[in-house]
């Protein structure tokens, strides 16, 4: 009895006809691969933009990390910094606003072999997608987000964002915000993020050392990376910018970055605080959650085959 | 089930013994009281008796308390709905008596529980009524803890005698059911059962023996419609998805969470709906078709990145177990009334796939061509369940597994170059390659919600804006074409086509056969795939007068319900009307033909 009109049937690879078989590329002929591999369509920011920094710091990233070209894996969400991952010569997907999070994880649960990275803004991080922002640090997704916090909302011209300071004029806040800016790493300690850090692209080796440290941070990680708008809020972040009279001052040598209270306390600081890792702990992630409770299913039906699994589910439901 | 060797009852009754081919039972009391377990043993017991077997349920949407029933239709020929009229009401209170009496076919019997029930006498008369102390009884059996749980399973065994049921299979699956806990709960519920089966029933004129099955249909498996999806996905190589709780589609995901790490798979509960669909897409995205499912206000809050997973062409499994709409509605009754929105909902054009399950074996096997068109055709395909199918337990034959169980595994070996959204594809479709799928060329694909060229890169290009509209949309087409075109149920030609979709096929084919059978030309067609439709309905809609579409969701303003409002979007066709309704429960089969004698007798 065959009640199944649309079959399996095993589907071509790709669009494209050549069937040409590729060799492999063996490890011994990779070479680290050139920000001229790595880079696609030109950005669409603005001249000056904070964003550009974070992205060739993410290419030097892959060239200083060896990583293999085919499991560079770049997710955003929506916003101007989320139009990322077409500026990256590697797999990408451009998601909603907001869900970059959570379709992330669905890639980092479901792909233990690769290492997701998220890029986005502070109105796609900590507005329209606060509550995965919560859920993803407190699951503890293994995953790398950097968030480049402009804090404005760019790519729609100038409305408040959720970490605009107070008494900022946009065009939705006329007459200067009056609600409470959010702040992203205390939100991400208390969410039960277990890398926090902070950085600003003013600082381009700060940056690369504090995204190579979230690399190597089994769990979520989280940078709130300073990223300039030229456009709609220039000079923000002066004030952590030596080069204009600021001061760029970095995690002090005593802060104890497993002391979750420390950190809280450390990131309260007036603006323009400090910048380094407030926080890192070591959690069991969700991945490795998952995959004990898959090691402790699949060890109870040793050597079946799928169909003799479901089979003897069926005989108990005869 | 009458060759059996059952153990000779202890208490004197009725010696006069009726041969049935069919019973229709329903249970009535609070949804504490474990009546949809005897309803599940009942079933059960059929369908290892190789008897066909419907069940229908209510529960209230509250935890504790609430009128809840449960009716069983037991038969040895083929059963297509859970019945119209019980030939008999267990009822356990005064509310589950007055409330479901008229429910009961005139003669029927009234088995009530004497220590809550007193029969009214007015109706005397039209029911046979049968008292039982079951709760002071149950309590006797057990040994006077002062408590009656444990009552269901004595009425089971009151039932057990009453319609002559197999004891040593009915002792078995109590066994199956209470043997893995505590020794003395599995003795209390031997000892329930014992002392119903051994009560005298003095005021029972006959008992009942059913006529033996008409046809071997095989070894069968019993369960329940959202069981059948879920097991459906698994064989069909479904090892990833994301969901958050909602009635009644909740069932669907603890069960996948349960039982997908057995096959290397993990579904993840999310923090709200968004996030579920979203870890479903990044999960397809991955390389394996993931799933993700809810009900109505959950799809709702979904719309937005399935309108991404048409616009990116990225295959998904969404299922939709209906509830009554809209916002929180009725949602622990059934209502087919997401069927625009799973069609049409969210902005922009983004074609969808939708389709929906008739019986609870179909949904085993629509579960698995969702995927497979979600594979082939790269796109979301959406399962329209309902509240009914969900929680209706059905006996289908036993599917062949070996040969259904699919490998979907992900492709990652390296490939020349790549352009998903090629234009010039020869099948139209396209196809994705996974992250971690080297690209000799260096020039790796992007998926995105924004309009894009063949590498999905941006553009603003008007022409491309056309171009992908008319792909996303042609390889649909092409789907359209290859479903299979439905047959008719009853003659090509007649006066009346009841075209129906989702779980009331039983109940319309019951009226067709009873319209038939009096000499009226009813037929009917039933409609599996709703988006894209198959081609071919109008050939079939010339043979017929009239074509009334029969759905549970409202007429809507201009006085057709959804599916008939598609198809006379479609066929342009005036005699297309609707026959509608929104009470939350089934269709009955009487009022299906009383509406359809009335639509029809007007010009």
């Amino acid at each position: 009895m065959n009640h199944i009109a649309f079959p399996f049937a095993t589907l071509p690879r790709t669009a494209i006809v050549d069937t040409t078989p590729v060799p492999p590329l063996q490890d011994a002929d990779r070479k680290p691969l050139t920000k001229k591999e790595v880079s696609a369509d030109h950005p669409t920011w603005c001249p000056g933009c904070g964003d550009f920094s974070v992205l060739a710091l993410y290419f030097k990233l892959i060239e200083r990390r060896r990583m293999h070209h085919e499991k560079i894996t770049t997710v955003a969400g929506i916003g101007c910094s989320s139009r990322f991952p077409y500026f990256v010569q590697a797999h990408g997907a451009h998601f909603i606003h907001g869900r970059a999070l959570p379709f992330a994880s669905g890639v980092s649960l479901s792909r233990p072999d690769l290492h997701v990275f998220v890029f986005g803004g502070d109105g796609d991080a900590f507005s329209i997608g606060g509550n995965h922002f919560t859920h993803t640090a407190r699951k503890n997704v293994k995953l790398t987000y950097v968030v480049m916090d402009n804090q404005v909302y760019g790519l729609t011209k100038n409305q408040t964002s959720p970490t605009s300071p107070l008494g900022y004029k946009s065009k939705t806040d006329a007459w200067g915000s009056g609600d409470r800016p959010i702040n992203p790493v205390k939100q991400a300690i208390a969410a039960g993020a277990t890398f926090v850090a902070r950085t600003s692209h003013t600082n381009p080796n700060h940056v690369l050392e504090m995204m190579e440290k979230a690399m190597d941070h089994d769990g979520f990680a989280f940078i709130q990376c300073l990223s300039e708008c030229v456009e709609f809020f220039p000079g923000a972040f002066d004030g952590a910018n030596p080069r204009k009279g600021g001061k760029f001052e970095t995690v002090p040598s005593t802060h104890d970055v497993t002391d979750e209270y420390a950190a809280y306390r450390l990131a309260d600081q007036d603006w323009p605080g400090h910048f380094g890792v407030f926080y890192q702990a070591q959690r069991p992630t969700k991945n490795q959650n998952e995959a004990k409770i898959i090691a402790d299913h699949q060890a109870k039906v040793p050597g079946l085959e799928s169909w003799q699994i479901l089979q003897k589910n069926f005989d108990r439901m005869k | 089930m009458s060759d059996a060797a059952v153990a000779p009852a202890t208490g004197a009754g009725p010696t006069q013994v009726s041969k049935i081919n069919e019973a229709i039972i329903r249970i009535a009391g609070n949804s504490q009281d474990g009546i949809q377990a005897i309803g599940g043993f009942l079933a059960r017991l059929a369908g290892r008796s190789e008897q066909e077997v419907m069940t229908f349920m209510t529960i209230p949407s509250t935890i504790s308390g609430g009128p809840s029933i449960f009716q069983v239709r037991i038969g040895s020929g083929e059963v297509l709905s859970a019945g119209d009229d019980a030939d008999m009401l267990l009822c356990f209170y005064q509310h589950s008596y007055e409330g479901h009496v008229n429910s009961l076919k005139l003669g029927g019997i009234v088995l009530y529980d004497s220590d809550h029930v007193t029969p009214k006498p007015e109706w005397l008369d039209n029911y046979r009524h049968v008292g039982v102390p079951i709760s002071s009884l149950t309590v006797e059996a057990i040994g006077g803890t002062g408590r009656d749980k444990g009552k269901n399973i004595y009425s089971l065994g009151l039932l057990a005698k009453i319609y002559d049921l197999d004891v040593a299979k009915l002792k078995r699956l109590i066994g199956e059911r209470f043997g893995g806990k505590d020794a003395s709960v599995l003795n209390n519920a031997n000892a329930c059962f014992d002392a119903g089966y051994g009560h005298c029933l003095e005021n029972l004129l006959k008992s009942y023996q059913f006529l033996a099955p008409q046809a071997k249909i095989g070894t069968q498996v019993v369960m329940n419609g959202n069981e059948a999806i879920a097991y459906g996905l698994i064989a069909a190589g479904v090892r990833f998805g994301a969901g958050y709780p909602i009635t009644p589609w909740s069932d669907i995901m603890e069960l996948l969470r349960k039982e997908l790490p057995k096959y290397g798979g993990s579904f993840i509960q999310c923090e709200d709906e968004i996030a579920s669909v979203s870890m479903a897409l990044g999960g397809s995205w991955g390389g394996r078709v993931a799933v993700t499912g809810s009900s109505g206000p959950g799809i709702s809050l979904k719309t937005e990145a399935i309108g991404w997973a048409s616009m990116a062409e990225m295959p998904l499994v969404v299922i939709d177990v209906q509830r009554g709409g809209p916002s929180t509605g009725m949602p622990t009754n059934i209502e087919q009334s997401d069927l625009n929105t799973a069609c049409f909902g969210g902005h922009g054009d983004s074609p969808r796939v939708v389709i929906a399950p008739s019986s609870v074996e179909d949904c085993f096997y629509t579960a698995i061509e969702a995927v497979n068109i979600a594979r082939k055709y790269s796109t979301p395909v959406i399962l329209l369940s309902d509240q009914g199918i969900a929680t209706r337990i059905e006996a289908f034959r036993m599917p062949e597994l070996e040969k259904i169980c699919q490998d979907i595994s992900p492709d990652f070996t390296a490939v020349a170059e790549h352009k998903p959204y090629d234009l010039t594809a020869p099948d139209g479709v396209t196809r994705h390659i996974a992250p971690g799928t080297r690209v000799a060329s260096g020039k790796y694909p992007v998926v995105t919600g924004l309009e894009h060229d063949e590498l999905g890169h941006p553009t603003g290009s008007p022409k491309l804006h056309v171009t992908m509209t008319a792909k996303r949309r042609n390889k649909l087409r092409k789907l359209g074409t290859e479903i299979p075109v439905p047959k008719v149920y009853g003659a090509s030609e007649g006066h009346v086509l009841l075209v129906g979709w989702g779980s009331s096929e039983g109940p319309i084919r019951e009226a067709v056969d009873k319209a038939r059978s009096v000499g009226e030309p009813f037929s009917s067609l039933h409609l599996k795939y709703i988006n894209p439709l198959p081609n071919g309905l109008e050939e079939i809609f010339k043979g017929f007068h009239r074509i009334f579409v029969v759905e549970l969701n409202d007429e809507g303003l201009y006085g057709y319900g959804q599916l008939a409002q598609v198809l006379r979007a479609r066929y342009s066709d005036p005699r297309i009307q609707g026959i509608t309704k929104v009470d939350g429960l089934t269709w009955k089969v009487k009022e299906i033909l009383d509406r359809s004698r009335a639509l029809a007798s007007n010009t």
